[in-house]
Protein backbone atom coordinates (compact mmCIF):
# COMPACT_ATOMS: atom_id res chain seq x y z
CA UNK A 1 0.00 0.00 0.00
CA UNK A 2 2.77 2.66 0.90
CA UNK A 3 4.64 1.40 -2.11
CA UNK A 4 2.38 1.76 -4.18
CA UNK A 5 0.92 5.32 -3.41
CA UNK A 6 4.17 7.28 -2.22
CA UNK A 7 3.30 10.30 0.11
CA UNK A 8 -0.23 9.54 -0.15
CA UNK A 9 -0.76 10.28 3.46
CA UNK A 10 1.35 12.75 3.86
CA UNK A 11 0.12 14.89 1.73
CA UNK A 12 -3.98 14.26 1.78
CA UNK A 13 -3.87 14.78 6.20
CA UNK A 14 -3.03 18.27 5.69
CA UNK A 15 -5.90 19.09 3.07
CA UNK A 16 -8.09 17.19 5.36
CA UNK A 17 -7.65 19.40 8.30
CA UNK A 18 -8.11 22.27 6.53
CA UNK A 19 -11.26 21.07 4.87
CA UNK A 20 -12.74 20.26 8.07
CA UNK A 21 -11.44 23.54 9.80
CA UNK A 22 -13.53 25.51 7.26
CA UNK A 23 -16.16 22.81 7.56
CA UNK A 24 -16.28 23.71 11.16
CA UNK A 25 -16.95 27.70 10.45
CA UNK A 26 -19.47 26.73 7.64
CA UNK A 27 -21.10 24.55 10.46
CA UNK A 28 -21.14 27.36 13.24
CA UNK A 29 -22.60 29.66 10.89
CA UNK A 30 -25.70 27.28 10.35
CA UNK A 31 -25.86 25.89 13.95
CA UNK A 32 -26.44 29.79 14.71
CA UNK A 33 -28.98 29.88 12.38
CA UNK A 34 -31.16 27.80 14.18
CA UNK A 35 -30.66 28.90 17.49
CA UNK A 36 -32.23 31.32 19.50
CA UNK A 37 -31.32 34.83 20.29
CA UNK A 38 -30.70 35.97 24.01
CA UNK A 39 -31.71 39.67 23.78
CA UNK A 40 -27.84 41.82 25.54
CA UNK A 41 -26.47 37.93 25.65
CA UNK A 42 -23.65 36.90 23.62
CA UNK A 43 -24.74 33.55 24.32
CA UNK A 44 -27.50 31.78 22.54
CA UNK A 45 -30.57 29.90 23.90
CA UNK A 46 -32.05 26.96 22.28
CA UNK A 47 -32.78 25.36 19.08
CA UNK A 48 -35.54 27.42 17.11
CA UNK A 49 -36.93 27.82 13.27
CA UNK A 50 -37.64 31.75 14.64
CA UNK A 51 -35.06 33.31 12.67
CA UNK A 52 -36.22 32.56 9.32
CA UNK A 53 -39.85 33.16 9.46
CA UNK A 54 -38.36 36.55 10.94
CA UNK A 55 -36.94 37.07 7.21
CA UNK A 56 -40.67 36.83 6.09
CA UNK A 57 -41.00 40.71 6.81
CA UNK A 58 -41.07 43.61 4.32
CA UNK A 59 -38.17 45.15 5.53
CA UNK A 60 -35.68 41.94 4.68
CA UNK A 61 -37.33 41.70 1.42
CA UNK A 62 -36.62 44.75 0.76
CA UNK A 63 -32.91 44.67 1.25
CA UNK A 64 -33.02 41.80 -0.55
CA UNK A 65 -34.41 42.41 -3.70
CA UNK A 66 -31.82 45.81 -3.55
CA UNK A 67 -29.10 43.29 -3.13
CA UNK A 68 -30.32 41.52 -6.10
CA UNK A 69 -31.20 44.51 -8.50
CA UNK A 70 -28.12 46.26 -7.79
CA UNK A 71 -26.34 42.77 -8.62
CA UNK A 72 -27.62 42.68 -11.63
CA UNK A 73 -27.22 46.11 -12.88
CA UNK A 74 -23.66 45.59 -12.46
CA UNK A 75 -23.12 42.25 -13.65
CA UNK A 76 -25.23 44.02 -16.80
CA UNK A 77 -22.91 47.69 -17.16
CA UNK A 78 -19.23 45.13 -16.14
CA UNK A 79 -20.22 43.14 -19.01
CA UNK A 80 -21.23 45.59 -21.80
CA UNK A 81 -18.36 48.09 -20.61
CA UNK A 82 -15.90 44.97 -20.52
CA UNK A 83 -16.55 43.52 -23.58
CA UNK A 84 -14.59 46.08 -25.80
CA UNK A 85 -11.75 45.50 -23.83
CA UNK A 86 -12.01 41.81 -23.55
CA UNK A 87 -11.91 42.40 -27.48
CA UNK A 88 -9.51 44.98 -27.64
CA UNK A 89 -6.97 42.92 -25.65
CA UNK A 90 -7.26 39.67 -27.18
CA UNK A 91 -6.89 40.90 -30.93
CA UNK A 92 -4.96 43.80 -30.96
CA UNK A 93 -2.22 43.29 -33.90
CA UNK A 94 0.84 44.78 -31.49
CA UNK A 95 2.17 42.82 -28.39
CA UNK A 96 2.84 46.13 -26.44
CA UNK A 97 -0.84 46.89 -26.85
CA UNK A 98 -1.91 43.70 -25.66
CA UNK A 99 0.54 44.08 -22.66
CA UNK A 100 -0.42 47.57 -21.61
CA UNK A 101 -4.41 46.27 -22.39
CA UNK A 102 -3.72 43.15 -19.57
CA UNK A 103 -1.63 45.09 -17.09
CA UNK A 104 -4.17 48.57 -16.75
CA UNK A 105 -7.18 45.88 -16.74
CA UNK A 106 -6.19 43.44 -14.21
CA UNK A 107 -3.98 45.18 -11.71
CA UNK A 108 -6.97 47.06 -9.55
CA UNK A 109 -7.87 43.39 -9.13
CA UNK A 110 -4.82 43.23 -6.39
CA UNK A 111 -5.06 46.63 -4.83
CA UNK A 112 -8.01 45.28 -2.19
CA UNK A 113 -11.35 46.49 -1.23
CA UNK A 114 -10.91 48.82 0.84
CA UNK A 115 -8.56 51.00 -1.45
CA UNK A 116 -10.74 50.58 -4.22
CA UNK A 117 -13.44 51.58 -2.48
CA UNK A 118 -11.66 54.51 -0.72
CA UNK A 119 -10.82 55.67 -4.28
CA UNK A 120 -14.44 55.77 -5.29
CA UNK A 121 -15.03 58.14 -2.20
CA UNK A 122 -12.71 60.56 -3.33
CA UNK A 123 -14.03 60.26 -7.17
CA UNK A 124 -17.90 60.47 -5.46
CA UNK A 125 -17.96 62.88 -2.92
CA UNK A 126 -19.60 66.25 -2.91
CA UNK A 127 -16.05 68.01 -2.94
CA UNK A 128 -14.33 64.90 -5.23
CA UNK A 129 -13.35 64.72 -8.21
CA UNK A 130 -16.27 64.61 -10.24
CA UNK A 131 -17.92 67.16 -8.86
CA UNK A 132 -14.84 69.31 -8.55
CA UNK A 133 -14.45 69.24 -12.56
CA UNK A 134 -18.07 69.53 -13.32
CA UNK A 135 -18.09 72.81 -11.07
CA UNK A 136 -14.88 73.99 -13.09
CA UNK A 137 -16.19 73.50 -16.19
CA UNK A 138 -19.23 75.39 -15.12
CA UNK A 139 -21.72 72.74 -15.94
CA UNK A 140 -23.26 72.76 -12.34
CA UNK A 141 -23.91 75.02 -9.41
CA UNK A 142 -24.54 72.46 -6.90
CA UNK A 143 -22.50 68.96 -6.09
CA UNK A 144 -24.24 66.25 -7.62
CA UNK A 145 -24.96 63.64 -4.60
CA UNK A 146 -23.59 60.52 -6.31
CA UNK A 147 -22.22 59.85 -2.28
CA UNK A 148 -24.47 57.51 -0.42
CA UNK A 149 -27.31 56.66 -3.49
CA UNK A 150 -27.46 53.26 -5.47
CA UNK A 151 -25.92 55.13 -8.40
CA UNK A 152 -22.98 55.64 -6.53
CA UNK A 153 -22.69 51.91 -5.57
CA UNK A 154 -23.03 50.31 -8.93
CA UNK A 155 -20.80 53.03 -10.33
CA UNK A 156 -17.56 51.36 -8.31
CA UNK A 157 -18.88 48.04 -8.19
CA UNK A 158 -19.16 47.78 -11.80
CA UNK A 159 -15.51 49.14 -11.79
CA UNK A 160 -14.74 46.64 -8.83
CA UNK A 161 -15.84 43.42 -11.01
CA UNK A 162 -14.47 44.31 -14.32
CA UNK A 163 -10.96 42.57 -14.26
CA UNK A 164 -13.04 39.33 -13.61
CA UNK A 165 -15.46 39.87 -16.50
CA UNK A 166 -12.44 40.50 -18.41
CA UNK A 167 -10.60 37.88 -18.24
CA UNK A 168 -13.64 35.18 -18.47
CA UNK A 169 -14.65 37.10 -21.46
CA UNK A 170 -11.00 37.29 -23.33
CA UNK A 171 -10.58 33.57 -22.70
CA UNK A 172 -13.91 33.11 -24.68
CA UNK A 173 -13.08 35.48 -27.06
CA UNK A 174 -9.90 33.87 -27.62
CA UNK A 175 -10.51 30.38 -28.35
CA UNK A 176 -13.52 31.90 -31.16
CA UNK A 177 -12.01 30.32 -34.14
CA UNK A 178 -11.01 32.93 -36.49
CA UNK A 179 -11.58 30.94 -39.83
CA UNK A 180 -15.54 30.98 -39.20
CA UNK A 181 -15.01 34.57 -39.05
CA UNK A 182 -13.07 34.72 -42.31
CA UNK A 183 -15.61 32.54 -44.08
CA UNK A 184 -18.40 34.50 -43.44
CA UNK A 185 -16.38 37.33 -44.61
CA UNK A 186 -15.39 36.09 -47.59
CA UNK A 187 -19.45 34.76 -48.12
CA UNK A 188 -20.20 38.57 -48.16
CA UNK A 189 -20.78 39.31 -44.73
CA UNK A 190 -20.06 42.94 -43.54
CA UNK A 191 -17.56 43.28 -40.35
CA UNK A 192 -20.77 44.16 -38.07
CA UNK A 193 -22.62 40.77 -39.36
CA UNK A 194 -19.54 39.02 -38.86
CA UNK A 195 -19.48 40.49 -35.10
CA UNK A 196 -22.89 40.25 -34.31
CA UNK A 197 -23.88 36.86 -36.04
CA UNK A 198 -20.19 34.92 -35.66
CA UNK A 199 -18.27 36.20 -32.73
CA UNK A 200 -20.88 37.38 -30.57
CA UNK A 201 -22.96 34.01 -30.56
CA UNK A 202 -19.66 32.12 -30.31
CA UNK A 203 -18.18 33.70 -26.83
CA UNK A 204 -22.30 33.66 -25.20
CA UNK A 205 -21.04 30.75 -22.72
CA UNK A 206 -18.06 33.49 -21.42
CA UNK A 207 -20.76 36.22 -21.63
CA UNK A 208 -23.13 34.23 -19.09
CA UNK A 209 -20.12 32.82 -17.07
CA UNK A 210 -19.25 36.35 -16.56
CA UNK A 211 -22.82 37.68 -15.55
CA UNK A 212 -23.13 34.78 -12.91
CA UNK A 213 -19.59 35.30 -12.04
CA UNK A 214 -20.23 39.01 -10.87
CA UNK A 215 -23.92 38.82 -9.54
CA UNK A 216 -22.86 36.31 -7.01
CA UNK A 217 -19.56 38.06 -6.25
CA UNK A 218 -21.44 41.45 -6.40
CA UNK A 219 -24.05 40.07 -3.96
CA UNK A 220 -21.47 39.55 -1.29
CA UNK A 221 -19.89 42.85 -1.83
CA UNK A 222 -19.60 44.52 1.51
CA UNK A 223 -17.23 47.24 1.65
CA UNK A 224 -18.38 49.26 -1.04
CA UNK A 225 -22.61 49.52 -0.08
CA UNK A 226 -20.86 50.33 3.57
CA UNK A 227 -18.76 52.96 2.62
CA UNK A 228 -20.05 54.34 -0.28
CA UNK A 229 -23.66 53.31 0.51
CA UNK A 230 -23.35 55.18 3.90
CA UNK A 231 -25.84 53.41 5.31
CA UNK A 232 -28.88 54.64 2.82
CA UNK A 233 -28.16 51.77 0.47
CA UNK A 234 -28.28 48.23 2.25
CA UNK A 235 -27.34 44.94 1.22
CA UNK A 236 -27.79 41.93 2.50
CA UNK A 237 -23.61 42.10 4.04
CA UNK A 238 -24.48 45.25 5.24
CA UNK A 239 -27.68 43.92 7.15
CA UNK A 240 -25.42 41.02 8.61
CA UNK A 241 -22.67 42.92 10.08
CA UNK A 242 -25.20 45.62 11.08
CA UNK A 243 -27.31 42.58 13.20
CA UNK A 244 -24.06 40.71 14.45
CA UNK A 245 -21.88 43.55 15.59
CA UNK A 246 -24.57 46.83 16.62
CA UNK A 247 -27.53 44.51 17.52
CA UNK A 248 -25.38 41.90 18.91
CA UNK A 249 -28.14 39.80 17.25
CA UNK A 250 -25.85 36.45 16.40
CA UNK A 251 -28.37 34.14 15.30
CA UNK A 252 -30.47 36.46 12.51
CA UNK A 253 -26.67 37.52 11.54
CA UNK A 254 -26.08 33.76 11.09
CA UNK A 255 -29.72 33.59 8.81
CA UNK A 256 -28.92 36.43 7.01
CA UNK A 257 -25.30 35.29 6.01
CA UNK A 258 -26.42 31.66 5.66
CA UNK A 259 -29.04 32.74 2.85
CA UNK A 260 -26.46 35.02 1.10
CA UNK A 261 -24.48 31.74 0.41
CA UNK A 262 -27.56 29.96 -0.72
CA UNK A 263 -28.14 32.66 -2.89
CA UNK A 264 -24.77 32.65 -4.20
CA UNK A 265 -24.44 29.07 -4.69
CA UNK A 266 -27.96 28.66 -6.38
CA UNK A 267 -26.99 31.49 -9.14
CA UNK A 268 -24.00 29.24 -10.06
CA UNK A 269 -25.80 26.35 -10.18
CA UNK A 270 -27.81 28.03 -12.38
CA UNK A 271 -25.13 28.99 -14.61
CA UNK A 272 -24.03 25.93 -14.80
CA UNK A 273 -27.14 24.21 -16.27
CA UNK A 274 -27.73 27.40 -18.00
CA UNK A 275 -24.04 26.97 -19.77
CA UNK A 276 -23.62 23.44 -20.10
CA UNK A 277 -27.25 23.54 -22.23
CA UNK A 278 -26.08 26.63 -24.31
CA UNK A 279 -22.80 24.29 -25.16
CA UNK A 280 -25.03 21.70 -26.50
CA UNK A 281 -27.13 23.89 -28.83
CA UNK A 282 -23.61 25.03 -30.20
CA UNK A 283 -21.91 21.72 -30.91
CA UNK A 284 -25.35 20.46 -32.00
CA UNK A 285 -24.93 23.63 -35.12
CA UNK B 1 -11.32 51.69 -46.26
CA UNK B 2 -12.66 55.11 -44.90
CA UNK B 3 -15.61 54.28 -43.35
CA UNK B 4 -13.21 51.03 -41.73
CA UNK B 5 -11.05 53.37 -40.06
CA UNK B 6 -13.55 55.53 -38.58
CA UNK B 7 -15.07 52.20 -37.02
CA UNK B 8 -11.34 51.10 -36.09
CA UNK B 9 -11.00 54.61 -34.46
CA UNK B 10 -14.33 54.70 -33.12
CA UNK B 11 -13.94 51.29 -31.54
CA UNK B 12 -10.46 52.20 -29.96
CA UNK B 13 -12.04 56.00 -28.41
CA UNK B 14 -14.53 53.60 -26.40
CA UNK B 15 -11.87 51.40 -25.51
CA UNK B 16 -9.53 54.33 -24.37
CA UNK B 17 -12.87 55.91 -22.69
CA UNK B 18 -13.47 52.62 -20.40
CA UNK B 19 -10.04 52.12 -19.37
CA UNK B 20 -10.16 55.62 -17.95
CA UNK B 21 -13.06 54.99 -15.94
CA UNK B 22 -10.87 51.90 -14.91
CA UNK B 23 -7.49 53.38 -13.80
CA UNK B 24 -8.77 57.05 -13.11
CA UNK B 25 -10.08 56.67 -9.37
CA UNK B 26 -6.24 55.11 -8.88
CA UNK B 27 -4.96 57.85 -10.28
CA UNK B 28 -7.19 59.91 -8.32
CA UNK B 29 -5.55 58.66 -4.89
CA UNK B 30 -1.84 59.13 -6.46
CA UNK B 31 -2.86 62.56 -6.89
CA UNK B 32 -4.59 63.31 -3.06
CA UNK B 33 -1.19 61.68 -1.76
CA UNK B 34 0.26 64.54 -2.04
CA UNK B 35 -2.15 66.69 -1.28
CA UNK B 36 -0.69 69.78 0.72
CA UNK B 37 -3.95 70.57 2.66
CA UNK B 38 -6.09 68.77 4.21
CA UNK B 39 -8.84 69.65 2.47
CA UNK B 40 -8.78 68.11 -0.52
CA UNK B 41 -8.29 70.23 -3.96
CA UNK B 42 -8.43 69.07 -7.16
CA UNK B 43 -6.24 69.84 -8.78
CA UNK B 44 -3.71 69.88 -6.26
CA UNK B 45 -2.08 73.03 -5.35
CA UNK B 46 1.56 72.28 -4.72
CA UNK B 47 3.38 68.99 -3.61
CA UNK B 48 3.79 67.35 -0.23
CA UNK B 49 4.58 64.15 1.64
CA UNK B 50 3.32 65.12 4.76
CA UNK B 51 0.47 62.65 4.57
CA UNK B 52 3.09 59.90 3.92
CA UNK B 53 5.06 60.96 7.06
CA UNK B 54 1.87 61.22 9.37
CA UNK B 55 0.48 57.18 7.64
CA UNK B 56 4.13 55.74 8.57
CA UNK B 57 4.19 57.59 12.37
CA UNK B 58 0.33 56.74 12.94
CA UNK B 59 0.37 54.50 15.70
CA UNK B 60 -2.82 52.08 14.47
CA UNK B 61 -1.00 51.88 11.01
CA UNK B 62 1.94 50.63 12.21
CA UNK B 63 0.14 47.80 14.52
CA UNK B 64 -1.88 46.86 12.03
CA UNK B 65 0.73 46.89 9.50
CA UNK B 66 2.64 44.54 11.98
CA UNK B 67 -0.23 42.12 12.41
CA UNK B 68 -0.48 42.12 8.59
CA UNK B 69 2.45 41.14 8.04
CA UNK B 70 2.34 38.28 10.62
CA UNK B 71 -1.04 37.15 9.53
CA UNK B 72 0.34 37.38 5.49
CA UNK B 73 3.37 35.58 5.81
CA UNK B 74 1.97 32.83 7.65
CA UNK B 75 -1.13 32.38 6.11
CA UNK B 76 0.34 31.94 2.34
CA UNK B 77 3.32 30.07 3.67
CA UNK B 78 0.87 27.58 5.44
CA UNK B 79 -1.57 27.94 2.15
CA UNK B 80 1.59 27.08 0.02
CA UNK B 81 2.60 24.08 1.79
CA UNK B 82 -0.86 22.75 2.29
CA UNK B 83 -2.05 23.54 -1.51
CA UNK B 84 0.85 22.38 -3.33
CA UNK B 85 0.59 19.24 -1.67
CA UNK B 86 -3.22 18.74 -2.41
CA UNK B 87 -2.41 20.15 -5.84
CA UNK B 88 0.37 17.14 -6.52
CA UNK B 89 -2.46 14.70 -5.01
CA UNK B 90 -4.55 15.58 -7.16
CA UNK B 91 -2.38 15.46 -10.44
CA UNK B 92 -0.96 12.19 -9.28
CA UNK B 93 -3.65 10.09 -7.98
CA UNK B 94 -7.30 9.66 -7.81
CA UNK B 95 -9.21 8.47 -4.87
CA UNK B 96 -12.43 8.08 -3.24
CA UNK B 97 -14.08 11.40 -1.69
CA UNK B 98 -11.43 13.38 -4.05
CA UNK B 99 -14.43 14.70 -5.56
CA UNK B 100 -15.89 16.03 -2.02
CA UNK B 101 -12.10 17.52 -0.66
CA UNK B 102 -11.99 19.79 -3.54
CA UNK B 103 -15.46 20.85 -3.49
CA UNK B 104 -14.77 21.87 -0.25
CA UNK B 105 -11.31 23.47 -0.13
CA UNK B 106 -12.60 25.61 -3.98
CA UNK B 107 -15.61 26.65 -2.14
CA UNK B 108 -13.89 29.95 -0.70
CA UNK B 109 -14.02 31.41 -4.10
CA UNK B 110 -17.60 31.21 -3.82
CA UNK B 111 -18.49 31.61 -0.14
CA UNK B 112 -19.29 35.32 0.55
CA UNK B 113 -16.28 36.58 2.71
CA UNK B 114 -18.71 37.83 5.20
CA UNK B 115 -20.13 34.40 5.74
CA UNK B 116 -16.67 32.99 6.08
CA UNK B 117 -15.78 35.75 8.54
CA UNK B 118 -18.75 35.25 10.56
CA UNK B 119 -18.01 31.23 10.66
CA UNK B 120 -14.73 32.05 12.09
CA UNK B 121 -15.69 34.63 14.55
CA UNK B 122 -18.00 31.97 15.31
CA UNK B 123 -15.70 29.03 15.75
CA UNK B 124 -12.86 31.36 17.67
CA UNK B 125 -15.81 32.03 20.29
CA UNK B 126 -16.40 28.27 20.45
CA UNK B 127 -12.77 27.62 21.66
CA UNK B 128 -11.88 30.74 23.23
CA UNK B 129 -9.16 32.04 20.69
CA UNK B 130 -11.99 35.18 19.06
CA UNK B 131 -9.65 37.36 17.17
CA UNK B 132 -6.47 36.03 18.03
CA UNK B 133 -3.69 35.48 15.36
CA UNK B 134 -5.06 31.18 15.31
CA UNK B 135 -8.45 32.28 13.43
CA UNK B 136 -7.03 34.93 11.62
CA UNK B 137 -4.60 32.95 9.70
CA UNK B 138 -6.99 30.21 9.33
CA UNK B 139 -9.01 32.34 7.67
CA UNK B 140 -6.69 33.92 5.54
CA UNK B 141 -4.79 30.45 4.79
CA UNK B 142 -8.31 29.03 3.46
CA UNK B 143 -9.18 31.81 1.80
CA UNK B 144 -6.28 31.72 -0.92
CA UNK B 145 -5.14 28.29 -0.67
CA UNK B 146 -7.54 27.76 -4.12
CA UNK B 147 -5.33 30.50 -5.72
CA UNK B 148 -1.84 28.43 -4.73
CA UNK B 149 -3.10 24.98 -5.58
CA UNK B 150 -4.50 26.11 -8.72
CA UNK B 151 -1.11 28.48 -9.44
CA UNK B 152 0.67 24.77 -8.62
CA UNK B 153 -1.46 22.49 -10.60
CA UNK B 154 -1.56 24.35 -13.70
CA UNK B 155 2.88 23.84 -13.65
CA UNK B 156 2.16 20.26 -12.51
CA UNK B 157 0.18 19.84 -15.51
CA UNK B 158 2.44 21.01 -18.23
CA UNK B 159 4.82 18.68 -16.79
CA UNK B 160 5.73 15.64 -19.52
CA UNK B 161 4.64 12.49 -17.41
CA UNK B 162 7.71 10.67 -19.32
CA UNK B 163 9.85 12.76 -17.19
CA UNK B 164 8.79 10.97 -14.08
CA UNK B 165 8.71 7.34 -15.99
CA UNK B 166 12.16 7.98 -17.45
CA UNK B 167 13.38 8.23 -13.88
CA UNK B 168 11.78 5.32 -12.20
CA UNK B 169 12.93 3.35 -14.72
CA UNK B 170 16.35 4.13 -14.54
CA UNK B 171 15.88 3.32 -10.49
CA UNK B 172 14.68 6.52 -9.04
CA UNK B 173 12.58 6.51 -5.64
CA UNK B 174 10.05 8.22 -5.49
CA UNK B 175 11.20 10.55 -3.06
CA UNK B 176 13.83 11.38 -5.77
CA UNK B 177 11.56 11.84 -8.56
CA UNK B 178 9.50 14.27 -6.43
CA UNK B 179 12.43 16.31 -5.09
CA UNK B 180 14.98 16.12 -8.06
CA UNK B 181 12.27 16.54 -10.92
CA UNK B 182 9.06 17.65 -10.52
CA UNK B 183 9.83 19.88 -7.81
CA UNK B 184 12.06 21.86 -9.41
CA UNK B 185 9.88 21.79 -12.34
CA UNK B 186 6.84 23.38 -10.53
CA UNK B 187 9.30 26.13 -8.17
CA UNK B 188 7.81 28.79 -10.68
CA UNK B 189 4.39 27.95 -9.81
CA UNK B 190 4.57 27.95 -6.36
CA UNK B 191 6.39 31.01 -6.24
CA UNK B 192 3.94 32.47 -8.31
CA UNK B 193 0.61 31.17 -6.27
CA UNK B 194 2.28 32.29 -2.94
CA UNK B 195 3.02 36.14 -4.35
CA UNK B 196 -0.36 36.31 -5.40
CA UNK B 197 -2.08 34.34 -2.35
CA UNK B 198 0.41 37.31 -0.29
CA UNK B 199 -1.15 40.00 -1.89
CA UNK B 200 -4.56 38.84 -1.14
CA UNK B 201 -4.21 38.12 1.96
CA UNK B 202 -2.32 41.89 2.97
CA UNK B 203 -5.32 43.64 1.05
CA UNK B 204 -8.64 41.25 2.69
CA UNK B 205 -10.74 43.53 4.38
CA UNK B 206 -14.33 41.90 4.83
CA UNK B 207 -13.60 38.40 6.01
CA UNK B 208 -10.34 40.30 8.26
CA UNK B 209 -13.39 42.87 9.93
CA UNK B 210 -15.27 39.81 11.06
CA UNK B 211 -11.84 37.58 12.79
CA UNK B 212 -9.61 40.95 13.81
CA UNK B 213 -9.87 42.36 17.09
CA UNK B 214 -8.92 45.70 18.22
CA UNK B 215 -5.34 44.76 18.72
CA UNK B 216 -5.20 42.21 16.01
CA UNK B 217 -6.47 44.20 12.86
CA UNK B 218 -4.98 44.31 10.17
CA UNK B 219 -4.15 47.22 7.72
CA UNK B 220 -7.67 47.25 5.83
CA UNK B 221 -9.15 47.43 9.14
CA UNK B 222 -7.26 49.98 10.71
CA UNK B 223 -8.11 51.99 7.15
CA UNK B 224 -11.51 51.40 7.40
CA UNK B 225 -11.79 52.37 10.76
CA UNK B 226 -9.74 55.75 10.25
CA UNK B 227 -12.03 56.45 6.87
CA UNK B 228 -15.26 56.50 9.09
CA UNK B 229 -13.45 58.59 11.68
CA UNK B 230 -11.31 61.24 9.61
CA UNK B 231 -11.49 62.51 6.16
CA UNK B 232 -7.88 63.78 5.62
CA UNK B 233 -5.66 62.38 2.75
CA UNK B 234 -3.78 59.93 5.41
CA UNK B 235 -5.14 57.41 3.84
CA UNK B 236 -4.25 58.32 0.39
CA UNK B 237 -0.69 57.80 0.94
CA UNK B 238 -1.38 54.56 2.78
CA UNK B 239 -3.58 53.51 -0.33
CA UNK B 240 -0.78 55.04 -2.65
CA UNK B 241 2.20 52.81 -1.02
CA UNK B 242 -0.12 49.55 -1.38
CA UNK B 243 -1.01 50.47 -5.03
CA UNK B 244 2.52 50.83 -5.64
CA UNK B 245 3.42 47.82 -3.74
CA UNK B 246 1.37 45.46 -4.96
CA UNK B 247 1.82 47.04 -8.77
CA UNK B 248 4.97 46.06 -8.28
CA UNK B 249 4.64 43.16 -6.79
CA UNK B 250 2.55 41.75 -9.59
CA UNK B 251 4.53 43.12 -12.23
CA UNK B 252 7.94 41.08 -10.69
CA UNK B 253 5.50 38.18 -10.38
CA UNK B 254 4.57 38.44 -14.60
CA UNK B 255 8.02 38.85 -15.44
CA UNK B 256 9.50 36.45 -13.59
CA UNK B 257 6.67 33.16 -13.19
CA UNK B 258 4.36 34.51 -16.19
CA UNK B 259 1.42 35.46 -14.19
CA UNK B 260 -0.96 34.98 -17.30
CA UNK B 261 -0.12 31.21 -16.95
CA UNK B 262 -1.18 31.24 -13.73
CA UNK B 263 -4.14 33.23 -13.72
CA UNK B 264 -5.02 31.41 -17.17
CA UNK B 265 -5.19 34.67 -19.12
CA UNK B 266 -4.80 33.27 -22.61
CA UNK B 267 -4.21 36.33 -25.37
CA UNK B 268 -3.80 34.14 -28.16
Amino acid sequence: MIQRRPFFLIFLAPAVVTAVILAAALFEVLQYSVREFVPGSLNVGGFTLENFTRINRPIYWWVLLDTFYISLLTAVFSLLLSYPVAFALVRARRDWVRSLLVSLSITPLFTGEIVRTFSWMLMLGSDGFINSLLRKLSLIEMPLQIMYTRLGVVVALVQFSMPVMIILLATAISHVDRDCEKAAANLGASPGAVFWRITLPLTLPGILSGIVVVFAWTMSAFSTPQLIGGGKVLMISNLVYLQGFSVLNLPFAATLSLIALIAALGSLVLMKSLTGRLEKRLAVR
Amino acid sequence: MTFARLRSLGFWSLVVAILTYMTLPTLVVLMTSVNPTEILAFPPEGVSFQWYEKALTYPDFQRAFKNGLIVTSLASTLALIVGSAFAWLVYRYSFRGRGVLEAVLWSPLIIPHFTLGFGFLLLGGAFKLQQGYVMIVLAHMVLVMPFVTRAVYVSLATIDPNLARAAANLGASPFHVLTRIELPLVLPGMAGGWLIAAVLSLTEFTASLYVTGSRTQTLPVAMYNYIREYADPTVSAISAMLIITTTLIMFIADRAFGLRRVLAIDTH
